[in-house]
């Protein structure tokens, strides 16, 4: 006889966009581990179909109200590689520039608002910021540098308007950016400190033999330009990324899996993956504080991804004001460029991991394909796998507590349900 | 005192309305504490059943399932709220509404028969009735600080209904549409968002939805005027993250005829 034990999260928490967890155990083995998605579909990439190239980046930020300007970001460098079009190195460093104050905000967000209470027991940042004022307030102040700089470059903090094809619309004045010194000079000491309280917590014994996955670039932290790297050593520019990885059908499974085709293995994108790829890169204070907390050259656990976002959160922080210090508006916002039929991909790199666009476009300036690959819907068939095998450690446990560990492993890769919207996919080809 | 129960209720939507209001950083925690937030699954692991006080509903209705849901999230709310374009016109995703959506389906999904979605996306009040609804996309987290703060002291909310027009002169900005000729939609759109595009040298996209009493006709006749093509003031309209509120609509639909511009199915 077999004795069937369901366990469900019927809704995740703590998660951007809403989901679902289903596990069923039989005679105490891991039968089946389902992140089901109950997102509507909204069908972006048939409705930009015969839109202006203009307006991709305004209409795809609204694939996610948290990381629109990843989405504008991948947009407008995947336009630009089908146009032929360079931009100018003063605008590649205000893309960074806005970037980093995604990366702060997302981050920030992530880790005190969302993450932080898993470890310490608590329902929610309200709840913690009872016992734990100081933290919780400093956290939110992380959170509003990544906000302001949004606002004084993007003219604002979720779907910014100041992102063009080519460039912006306008550059910021010089007063605009270098009134925010101050501020981020003492976000960057508080990041730090945040990192230190944050490496400090208790981590679940758990590794998992990753093939880790990001965008890497030789001089800088990679963001938005350079060929994709992966663990074993792989090295693959982005316009082959559908050559390289694909949602396909396993022999074991009935379920859909983003793979690699080479290996035919599953892989991990997002704040580790980066850091374990491009540890070199980054930045003095940011580098020094990854061997302060003592994070593992590669750590394989996926719970300590939150120390990896804390020291992005650093590292954004140091480029934010490198940029900052000495900026002065050059004379041009954009670039000109002329249509033609052609197509652009390109990936670059969103909070929670790569973000992958092509799109197609007319001699009129019209979209006439895009395909748009999201973090989320890489790292879901990853996150289903890690579960496998965490869950035989936490199984003697009663039904909520197992569901609740369960979801705060789930939330170590801050998935982005609502820009997922290929999740649907997956969860139904299951039949 | 018996503290308010805040809900917060996701439908179709990108999140950034809800995101808001973790957004208010330097007034959350105070806020937390005249509201108590009781569903509000980003946030908190809290779930309590209803009835709630006072709920905020993001995002549109596109789905058999949603259609249902918001009815019993009206049941269990005193005060209704509406934040962002999805929920108060249909948001980006109505652009459905003028396609064939099965074929949309199509271009997206393998196997698209196995998806359960409605052939429009229309917003909240198409659905229950609203009590207020909060325009933007996204909303603008100093209007949505000044809903909670007027539910709370038990008044109505004071958000602009004028355009984008009187913002721009408040604020100094040069009209672009008058000295550049671009075809701005400041002037039928409502003011909420401080009149940021044409600070930044671009003109509205609309994303505020169409002002009270907008003249659009007269308006299109004149980017016309400016040799501005039909066919791309149709596309502005509808691509105006509200294309799906009444008077876009009705416009957009107004221009197209004659073109293959299929009218919308809503």
């Amino acid at each position: 006889m077999s004795d069937v034990r369901t366990i469900r999260v019927e809704a995740m928490t703590r998660v951007e966009g809403e989901g679902a967890l289903r596990i069923r155990l039989s005679n105490g083995q891991v039968d089946q581990v389902q992140l089901n998605i109950f997102e509507p579909p909204r069908l972006f990439e048939a409705l930009l179909r015969g839109r202006a190239i203009e307006e991709v980046p305004d209409i795809t930020a609204r694939i996610c109200g948290i990381c629109p300007v990843a989405y504008q970001m991948s947009a407008v460098h995947a336009l630009e590689k089908a146009l032929g079009v360079q931009v100018t190195p003063e605008l590649r460093r205000l893309r960074r520039l806005l970037y980093c104050g995604e990366w702060i905000e997302s981050h920030a967000l992530h880790v005190h608002l969302l993450h932080v209470p898993d470890f310490l027991g608590y329902e929610s940042a309200l709840a913690l910021a009872k016992d734990c004022p100081d933290e919780v307030n400093r956290g939110l102040r992380l959170k509003k540098h990544g906000n302001q700089l949004l606002e004084a470059l993007g003219g604002r903090a979720v779907h910014p308007i100041n992102v063009a094809v080519g460039g912006f619309y306008r550059l910021p004045r010089r007063e605009e950016l270098t009134s925010l010194v101050t501020d981020f000079e003492w976000g960057l000491r508080a990041a730090i400190e945040a990192t230190h309280w944050v490496a400090g917590f208790d981590f679940p014994d758990f590794e998992r033999p990753y093939d880790f996955v990001a965008v890497s670039h030789p001089d800088e932290y990679a963001m938005c330009e350079g060929p994709l790297r992966t663990s074993d050593g792989a090295v693959i520019d982005a316009a082959d990324f559908e050559r390289h990885f694909r949602e396909q059908q396993v022999p074991h499974s009935t379920a859909l899996q983003a793979v690699r085709l080479d290996t035919g293995r599953t892989y991990l994108l997002g704040p580790l993956a980066r850091i374990n790829l491009n540890r070199d890169q980054l930045l003095p204070a940011a580098r020094r504080l990854a061997v302060d907390v003592g994070l593992e050259q590669p750590c394989r656990n996926p719970f300590k991804s939150i120390v990896a976002r804390c020291i992005e959160i650093v590292q954004a922080y140091e480029e934010a004001l490198s940029i900052l210090v000495d900026y002065r508006p050059g004379a041009m916002a954009r670039v000109p460029y002329e249509y033609q039929a052609a197509e652009g991909a390109a990936a670059t790199e969103a909070p929670r991991g790569l973000l992958y666009h092509r799109y197609g476009m007319d001699a009129d300036g019209k979209v006439t394909l895009a395909n748009i690959v999201p973090p989320t819907s890489q790292n879901q068939s990853q996150i289903e796998d890690d579960l496998r095998h965490y869950l035989p450690a936490v199984i003697d446990e009663p039904d909520e507590q197992v569901a609740q560990a369960c979801e705060h492993l789930v939330r170590s890769y801050d998935p982005c349900i609502s820009c997922a919207t290929h999740f649907l996919r997956v969860k139904l080809e299951r039949g | 005192m018996h503290t308010p129960r805040l809900a917060v209720f996701k439908f179709a939507s990108c999140d950034g309305c809800q995101l808001s209001f973790l957004a208010l950083e330097d007034e959350l925690l105070a806020l937390a504490g005249k509201l108590d937030v009781v569903y509000f699954l980003e946030a908190t692991s809290r779930i309590e059943p209803g009835p709630y006080d006072v709920a905020l509903v993001e995002g549109s209705i596109t789905t058999p399932d949603d259609e249902q849901r918001i009815r019993q999230v009206r049941r269990d709310s005193k005060f209704l709220v509406t934040i962002g374009a999805c929920a108060t016109s249909g948001g980006i995703q109505a652009l459905r509404n003028w396609a064939d959506s099965a074929e949309f389906l199509q271009a997206v999904y393998a196997r698209p028969e196995t998806i359960r979605a409605l052939a429009t996306s229309t917003a909240i009040s198409d659905h229950v009735p609203v009590d207020f609804e909060l325009r933007g996309c996204p909303i603008n987290k100093q209007q949505l600080l000044e809903v909670l703060l007027s539910f709370l002291g038990g008044r109505r909310p004071r958000t602009p209904v004028h355009s984008v027009c009187l913002e721009c002169k408040r604020r100094g900005t040069v009209c672009i549409a008058v000295t550049q000729g671009v075809p701005c939609l400041g002037p039928v759109t409502q003011d909420g968002c401080g009149a940021i595009c044409p600070s930044y040298d671009r003109g509205c996209y609309g994303c505020f939805g169409p002002c009270q009493q907008p003249n659009l006709e007269s308006l299109t006749a004149q980017y016309q005027s400016f040799g501005v093509p039909r066919e791309a003031l149709v596309r502005s309209l509808r691509d105006s993250f509200n294309g799906n509120a009444p008077e876009f609509r009705a416009e957009s639909d107004r221009l197209a005829v004659g073109d293959d511009g299929r009218t919308p199915t809503a």
